[in-house]
């Protein structure tokens, strides 16, 4: 291993659910303990902290110091919408790039479980009936429903149709099956938030929150925290055979915002500055899509998921909808996407998503995944998109002990 | 002549021919429909108005059904392709199902009263409906 390499030694993740009797530092601090121990460390080997929780008020890192040991290191509480978690991972691994530590800890947690729609509605901008324009568009009111919609689930709605207005294909019932997919996967997860397989017809017969998004293809809210111990090549190297067997590589830490693009100010782009961190991710790590054995990526809706396949070079440019006809994206298939039940059952408690995901990938590549283990699983990608916009990728592969 | 309406939005111009505008940057033509410091695609600080083409295609759509409270559902949210400028907004006067709203259709700018303020003030909104 070269020792300027940056390597995952522990991870964990809660169980994904509901959990009125824990608040947020509760499910942070879990994480982190069983974090650390799975990294057979201490807080006293730690050198930089970085946590995330979008919800919750600042200092959610000092909070957590608090229950599982104050040592006086930096903490960096980020905040980068749903890239929170893979925010927080990457402040970690940049302090260690950097030379300032050889030890660092990420941590996200949210509670999210019955908040409903995420996104849009807001409070009337006069108590009195007033007309009266006010803020950068000059609007007289609220204009969430009145020119167009402000909530997620119509917002990545729009992001899947407009794929299907480019390339034709993406039907209703084909958004509808890659929540089949993934909801099927989920009955091997014991972490999942759900874990009951839907058919195609109770999926496409629920709830629709916003066309073609029915309720099981719409993110689960959920309470959740996960926490990750990251280390340097060089301080790997001094410890244990079993931890260096259990190390796993990072090998591509990317973070992107969207660039500039005509449209990006009336429907967010997801995509171009996906497609520039996978191009990056990919030359960082030197390997190709083709040599992924599994992917987490970010299907916040089953509408994402498709244009992903895309933006993630997963498939040919435009193919998406064939890629997934073909079968490639169920476990069985050739390029496995969200084994874990991806956010539509796994669940997504924000801030918790973007380790969490790491830690999907990682169970597999330890090959410590049980019932649901990816066979031979060696390279992994781990996607995540905060709108606004953030995507952080991460690649990671098997210890080569 | 006292005023007696106002645009849901400042890039909406009523009068006889209602349409929308949008702050174009002079250097690279991006447009933007609300005020910028600079433009986001090339960091230049002078903008112009210009005029939006009111006729335009559907290039993504969804059926809103379940909303923030006090937003009245079913609505038809769009992102309509105006002569090469994408524009946020609702379709109006057409029914908001899969069967009716179609991706590629082809729609125009329409505008419709959003009612009068304690002062007599009325709201001006737009949408598309089928062209």
């Amino acid at each position: 291993m070269a020792t300027d390499d940056i390597y995952i030694l522990g991870i964990y993740m809660t169980k994904f659910g509901k959990y009125p009797d824990k608040d947020t530092v509760d499910l942070a601090s879990e994480a982190v303990i069983a974090a650390l121990a799975d990294a057979q460390v201490t807080m006293k080997d730690i050198g930089v902290m970085a946590a995330g929780c979008l919800m919750g008020q600042g200092g959610i890192g000092q909070m957590i110091q608090k229950q599982v040991g104050q040592t006086g290191i930096p903490v960096y509480n980020v905040s980068n919408a749903c890239a929170t978690g893979a925010t927080a991972l990457r402040t970690a691994i940049m302090a260690i790039k950097a030379g300032e530590c050889d030890m660092g800890l990420a941590v996200g947690v949210e509670k999210l479980a019955g908040v409903g729609l995420l996104g849009g509605g807001g409070a009337p901008k006069s108590k009195n009936k007033e007309w009266t324009p006010s803020g950068r568009f000059g609007s007289v009111t609220n204009v969430d429903g009145l020119i167009g919609t402000a909530a997620m689930p119509g917002t990545f709605a729009q992001v899947g149709m407009e794929y299907g207005h480019k390339y034709g294909g993406a039907t209703f019932e084909l958004f509808a099956k890659i929540s089949e997919k993934n909801h099927a996967h989920s009955t091997l997860n014991p972490l999942a938030a759900y874990t009951k397989r839907m058919s195609l017809d109770e999926i496409m017969n629920d709830i629709m929150i916003s066309y073609p998004n029915t309720r099981p293809m719409c993110s689960a809210n959920c309470d959740g925290a996960a926490a990750a111990v990251v280390v340097s090549g060089a301080k790997l190297k001094t410890l244990s055979l079993e931890q260096q067997r259990r190390a796993i590589k990072v090998s591509a830490s990317i973070l992107t915002s969207d660039p500039y693009q005509e449209a990006c100010q009336v429907l967010p782009d997801v995509n171009t500055l996906t497609r520039i961190a996978a191009k990056q991710a990919y030359e960082q790590a030197g390997v190709s899509p083709s040599d992924l054995n599994l992917v987490e990526l970010h299907d916040c809706f089953a509408t994402a998921e498709l244009v992903h396949y895309d933006n993630l070079m997963l498939c040919e440019e435009g193919g998406a909808v064939d890629f997934f006809n073909s079968g490639a994206t169920w476990r069985d298939g050739s390029m496995p996407v969200n084994v874990s039940g991806g956010l539509e059952s796994k669940g997504h408690p924000i801030a918790a998503t973007g380790i969490a995901n790491i830690w999907e990938v990682c169970h597999h590549l330890r090959g410590e995944a049980g019932p649901r283990q990816i066979e031979g699983a060696k390279v992994g990608l781990a996607h995540v998109i905060g709108l606004g916009s953030a995507c952080g990728i991460h690649i990671l592969e098997k210890s080569a002990l | 002549m006292t005023i007696t309406q106002v645009p849901l939005v400042d890039y909406l111009v009523l009068g006889d021919s209602p349409h929308l505008t949008a702050n174009e940057c002079t250097k690279c033509g991006a447009r933007y429909f609300d005020r910028r410091n600079a433009c986001a695609s090339c960091f230049a600080t002078d903008f112009k108005k210009v005029a939006i083409a009111n006729e335009g295609i559907v290039r993504s759509f969804t059926i809103v059904t379940f909303a923030a409270p006090g937003v009245p559902v079913p609505f038809v949210a769009a992102i309509i392709d105006c002569a090469g400028t994408s524009v946020r907004g609702n379709l109006a006067n057409v029914e908001a199902t899969p069967e009716k709203v179609t991706l590629g259709m082809k729609v125009k700018l329409t505008t419709y009263s959003l009612g009068a303020d304690d002062n007599g003030l009325e709201a001006i909104g737009f949408g598309y409906e089928p062209a």
